[in-house]
């Protein structure tokens, strides 16, 4: 007997009763459809982080200066000058596992156009910044090596600042003074949007390193007042750059073993990762959850499979008298248990989907269907049929034709 | 006569039955020949045996001893899907209910065995057709026995049983739920089958069933009382009744 005819008669026995099949196929049906739009919104939540952290730029450690220390009270990472310019240029050509660094060093200031004013950071960087940052300008263009070096009185805008200063004027080409000092700006960046603790990158403002400490703020020439970003060569080696960073200026600043290190390594996928595991426990919870509820699915399954092997069996008796072996009554059974489950999945899926959708959409969250996740579901669902169909059906192959003919 | 072939050949079949610890013994040892072509009546009263002989020879059933010859093989020890297989091809099965399968149409029910026999949909279709024609209901295939009298439904059980040619028809009080003229009816079909060479037993308690067989066996307390050939009577359908079934 082939299979098509086993499915065929399985689907008929099921149209007989189609109330009764939807029911029991319901509990499927939710299942599915939680599985897939629970895990669907967790994955979302997931994907937004992920994005908010790619927006600080990916790989990415942040180097700051030890603390100082007077009397007693200590003054947090960055209030003491460690890190020097030699240790920069030891970072971005001793460490392998480092694509590039730069230095950034920072000051509150007024930025004034012709009739506006705007206080934000002004920040004094070299090129290599935006790359880190994976941050390109959306109009003109950004810090050379020559502003650097020449120390030029170039600027370049965030997108809030240039908004304030120049409203929806183009601001390429206007001049800006901060604290009397003219300066040109050359480029606007791209909108970055916000960090993940809601802080706003596009209000600050970028000037070549060099025209920082000439002309917004000085500082000790052999130390660098600031911080330093590092991106390494990829997302998987910023464990290892962290590592050869730390023993790199460990190194240099000549601190014994034992001791603490006198400056601090930010590492973002650290961040990111903690991050990430929050979600994934819940996204885990909430599908815990929803197979759980598959799992009560099967068991109606089974619960009607057992019903309907009571009611036809008269109908077994006369398939089993003209010649149905065991193995084709077990699988008529089995297979009228798995349509049920698996049609239950698919529709399953298609309401996860679609449910999911809308409630992204009505409450505002992100959602991804994840097809992994679907096809997951989808087997899972099946594999609930087999599994609490084969009881029904057993039972039903074993039944002896005599007994089953003479069933009221 | 000895050396040629019988269909059926019941060796000193005992069959017993336990109801809890206690063994009861329904057949003590039954023993005979049916030769192919052959139509015989087993009579008997309830308790006799009958149903449990007609199970074994059906092959519904295994003897607790003895051994069944069904055209030349032991079948007395077969296991459950070689019984099935057994059943399927060799026998066709006649129910006192019918036990069509209800919501199904006429043809479907006829299909059932071949199904089992896994011949194909459309050859499947075209012998389900032809078993309907030949018990005189090409217009009734695609009726649901609920919209069958009780004698068109019995037709059908018939048509089932004669759809995949078997040698033998097995009919377990087949006019039981039938009025006198349609039980005529049916006792004639199954005359017309005996003559054209299958071998009919059929099982009934009513003697004047019995009087359309060739050989009636009559069973008691679980062994042959008597076996007597007949001339059978013709089982002739009142031409009032043809009116009224057409």
């Amino acid at each position: 007997m082939n299979p098509l005819v086993t499915f065929r008669l399985a689907l008929r026995a099921l149209l007989r009763n189609k109330m009764r099949s939807f029911l029991t196929m319901l509990g499927i049906i939710i299942g599915v459809s939680a599985v897939i739009a629970m895990v669907a919104i967790g994955e979302g939540a997931k994907a937004q982080v992920e994005k908010s952290f790619a927006a600080m730029g990916t790989s990415l450690l942040i180097v700051m200066s030890g603390s100082s220390s007077a009397g007693g009270a200590r003054g947090g990472f960055g209030s003491q000058p460690t890190l020097t310019w030699d240790d920069l240029k030891a970072i971005q050509t001793e460490v392998t596992s480092v694509k590039s660094a730069a230095a950034v060093l920072r000051s509150s200031a007024s930025l004034v156009s012709e009739d506006q004013n705007w206080t934000t950071t002004v920040q004094g960087t070299t090129p290599e910044y935006f790359e880190i940052r994976t941050w390109s300008i959306a109009n003109g263009s950004g810090l050379t090596q020559s502003d650097v070096e020449g120390g030029t009185k170039v600027i370049v805008l965030g997108q809030t600042v240039a908004s304030r200063l120049f409203g929806s004027g183009d601001a390429v080409g206007q001049a800006v003074r901060i604290k009397n000092t003219p300066f040109q700006v050359v480029g606007v960046l791209q909108a970055k949007g916000q960090s993940p603790t809601g802080q706003d990158y596009d209000d600050g403002a970028f000037v070549p390193v060099t025209t920082f400490q000439s002309k917004i703020q000085g500082g000790l020439q052999k130390f660098l007042n600031g911080t330093i970003f590092v991106s390494a060569v990829s997302a998987a080696d910023t464990t290892r750059a962290q590592a050869a960073v730390t023993n790199l200026l460990r190194d240099r600043h000549r601190i014994p073993p034992g001791a603490d290190d006198d400056f601090s390594i930010r590492n973002l996928a650290e961040v990111a990762g903690a991050q990430q595991e929050g979600t994934k426990t819940m996204t885990t919870l909430l599908a815990s959850i929803a197979f759980v509820s598959l799992l009560v699915g099967g068991i109606g399954i089974m619960n009607i499979m057992l019903v309907s092997v009571t009611e036809r069996t008269r109908e077994i008796g006369v398939r089993m008298a003209v010649g149905a072996k065991p193995h084709h009554i077990l699988a008529q059974f089995l297979v009228e248990a798995l349509t049920l489950s698996l049609l239950g999945g698919l529709l399953g899926v298609a309401i996860g989907i679609g449910g999911g959708a809308w409630l992204a959409r009505s409450f505002n969250w992100p959602m991804l269907v994840r097809p992994d996740i679907v096809s997951v579901a989808v087997v899972f669902s099946a594999l609930v049929g087999v599994g609490f169909g084969l009881y029904p059906a057993r039972k039903a192959s074993l039944l002896d034709p005599i007994e089953a003919l003479r069933y009221e | 006569m000895s050396n040629r072939h019988a269909l059926l050949e019941l060796d000193t079949v005992t069959k017993t039955y336990h109801l809890g610890d206690v063994p009861v013994q329904v057949l003590h040892g039954v023993s005979l020949r049916i030769e192919p072509g052959e139509s015989v009546a087993i009579m008997g009263a309830s308790g006799s045996g009958k149903s449990t002989l007609m199970n074994i020879l059906g092959c519904l059933d295994r003897p607790s001893s003895g051994h069944y010859l069904l055209d030349g093989r032991d079948v007395s020890r077969l296991n459950r899907g070689d019984l099935a297989e057994v059943r399927n091809r060799t026998i066709g099965f006649v129910f006192q209910n019918f036990n069509l399968l209800s919501r199904t149409s006429a043809l479907e029910n006829v299909e059932l065995p071949l199904i089992y026999a896994g011949v194909g949909t459309r050859e499947r279709a075209r012998r389900a057709k032809t078993a309907l024609e030949r018990v005189g209901l090409a217009e009734r295939l695609d009726h649901h026995p609920s919209q069958l009298s009780g004698g068109q439904q019995q037709r059908v059980a018939i048509a089932r049983a004669l759809v995949s040619s078997p040698k033998l028809i097995l009919a377990d009080e087949p006019t039981g739920n039938l009025d006198s003229r349609t039980s005529v009816e049916i006792m004639a079909l199954f005359q017309e089958l005996g003559d054209s060479g299958i071998t009919v037993v059929l099982v009934t308690h009513e003697s004047d069933i019995a009087t359309y067989a060739r050989r009636v066996i009559v069973l008691k307390d679980g062994l042959v009382q008597s076996d007597q050939r007949q001339e059978p009577a013709r089982a002739v359908v009142p031409p009032a009744a043809e009116v009224k079934t057409a």
